[in-house]
């Protein structure tokens, strides 16, 4: 309550010199009181909390690796250390010197087109899955095994299978994260209530109307399921994929940098993909919510 | 007179594995046009099971189920249902719950501005209109089952199938919506089919009530005429004396000669 009453009196005293005006805006200064002020109280409340959080945690961490002899850098040291890599994300030094931002980029694009896929094809499977009882008894154990296999575990296989990195990174993605994706389908698939089903028979939707008006809408909570955890794994398993592959992306820069024990760019890039993983979360979590705010009220 | 909607002689029977449960026993039931017929009977009696055999959701074990002389036994808006528990799809709008029907039965035969209105039309009739907007989620379990009747109707069934339409409703806003029905079968002249097992509802709504048996084989076991005027008022009809003894006759059919027994 104290922060709305010195805001008016800042603004009464602000300008004494056009009073007339002034007693209007006073009169109804609602906006900012009514809408403005709560809004920001309520950003600063989730803002505040986690910057508070992270400048302890930095501070800790300044005080334990500041001493001689730390085997870790501090973040000061990060800071002078990987200079050009921070202020910089976006600059090109040669085929293999580049900023950040465009190793991520490559990563990201490499999981783009492996999730993609596996978003089609999962979906595609789930769904056939899903309508037969049959196919749920018979694939369900297998799937369930094969989805506990270490994405890096897929990796000589593939390399096998493509002999070439780019086709193999891209298909480790794909087979990391389709599990997921195939079995939340079918789950959906399969707990379509019969009531939908029966105002499908009813109306006479043919097959492909069935699939996108009753089908993809009802199961729409459990594939976006999927397609959260399908993409936490993708990201995972891009960049220790990388790592082993080589190439321009973000996994290889960790591994590479290890290899030249600049440490404070390893963690400079563990920022980059922990936040990155964050965002692509939260990108599935937000399309999710908007598709579904039908389905999940009802 | 021809029958318009004729059960002949239908059976039923579910398999589970090794067990076999005969649901249904030689039903036989013509109803005429613009009838309005209740099928009244203890629960597990298989009424559901007979309604789901007319909308062609469920299969006959023997017999068939005869429309205009024609035997149907596949799901189609000639017999349009209204679903216990409303059913409205709940990622659509009321609008577009009721537009999905419409769409697929008038696909050729209405412009898609004739459709629009024909749909607002139905709305209407069951003073749904003015939520045409609203999720299923965001109205009452009443206005639901309105934007169920109203999805039917707009499939201009032939017969209208009503299975429990008011079981879940409180007990106000159901003698609202049966109010409702009845001002729009005078209105409109529909075939009705409902299921219930509340008496004063069988009563009140019906030109006859199918009385059932008590399953496992189920059978009809009475076929009361409902000789009531209509329009029937609800407040004149509670010391009607027609009405009083029909209401005796489904309470003695229903307590003292099928009385309920609990299977387990």
């Amino acid at each position: 309550m104290n922060m709305p009453m010195r805001k008016s009196e800042a603004i009464s005293a602000a300008s004494p010199a056009v009073a007339e005006v002034l007693r209007l805006k006073v009169a109804k200064p609602s906006y900012v009181q009514a809408k403005l002020l709560p809004a920001l109280t309520a950003i600063a409340a989730r803002v505040v909390p986690p910057l508070v959080m992270l400048a302890v945690i930095l501070t800790v961490w300044q005080v334990l690796c500041m001493k001689p002899g730390a085997t870790l850098p501090a973040p000061s040291k990060i800071w002078t250390e990987a200079y050009d890599l921070i202020v910089d994300p976006f600059f090109v030094a040669g085929p293999q010197d580049i900023g950040l931002g465009w190793r991520v980029l490559i990563s990201l694009q490499r999981v783009a087109i492996g999730y993609g896929l596996a978003g089609l094809i999962g979906i595609g499977l789930g769904t056939i899955i899903g309508q037969s009882v049959w196919a749920m008894r018979g694939l369900d154990p297998i799937f369930q095994i094969l989805r506990t296999i270490s994405p890096l575990a897929w990796l000589p296989i593939s390399l096998a299978a493509f002999r070439d990195s780019q086709p193999s990174a891209i298909f480790v993605i794909f087979i990391t994260s389709v599990w997921p994706i195939i079995i939340n389908t079918a789950v959906g698939i399969r707990n379509i209530p019969q009531d939908y089903r029966n105002v499908a028979a009813v109306v006479q939707l043919n097959p492909l109307e069935f699939f996108a008006k009753i089908m993809i809408p009802a199961a729409a909570p459990y594939i976006f399921t999927g397609l959260r955890i399908g993409i936490g794994l993708s990201w995972l398993a891009i960049v220790a994929a990388e790592m082993l592959i080589g190439g321009v992306g973000i996994g290889f820069f960790i591994w590479d940098a290890w290899n030249s024990s600049h440490i404070s760019e390893i963690i400079l890039a563990l920022f980059y993909v922990g936040i990155i993983g964050f965002v692509l979360d939260r990108m599935i979590a937000g399309l999710g919510k908007v598709v579904t705010r039908g389905t999940a009220a009802g | 007179m021809q029958a318009y909607l004729k059960l002949d002689h239908i059976d039923k029977t579910f398999n589970r594995g090794s067990a076999t449960t005969e649901v249904l026993k030689d039903i036989n039931l013509t109803i005429d046009k613009g009838e309005y017929v209740s099928i009244i009977g203890h629960s597990g009696c298989g009424k559901s099971t007979l309604l789901n055999i007319v909308a062609g959701l469920t299969g006959t074990t023997n017999g068939c189920v005869l429309l205009e002389n024609r035997e149907v036994n596949s799901p189609g808006p000639d017999r349009a249902v209204v679903f216990q528990n409303h059913s409205l799809l709940p990622w659509l709008t009321v609008y577009e719950n009721v537009r999905l029907g419409v769409d697929k039965v008038f696909a050729r035969s209405k412009s898609r501005a004739e459709r629009d209105a024909w749909v607002m039309h139905n709305l209407s009739l069951v003073q749904m209109a003015h939520a045409k907007d609203k999720r299923p989620s965001e109205i009452s379990g009443g206005m639901k089952q309105r934007v169920g009747i109203a999805r039917a109707l707009a499939m201009e069934p032939k017969v209208l199938l009503l299975d429990e339409p008011f079981g879940a409703l409180d007990a106000l806003t159901r003698a609202h919506l049966q109010d409702s029905v009845m001002a729009l079968h005078q209105k409109l002249g529909n075939t009705i089919l409902m299921i219930t097992h509340d008496v004063d509802e069988a009563v009140l709504l019906s030109d006859r009530i199918v009385m059932m048996t008590n399953g496992p084989s189920a059978r009809i076991g009475e076929v009361l005429e409902v000789p009531l005027a209509r329009p029937r008022k609800r407040l004149e009809l509670a010391t009607n004396p027609g009405y009083l003894k029909c209401r005796q006759r489904v309470l003695e059919f229903l307590y003292e000669r099928h009385s309920f027994v609990e299977a387990a």
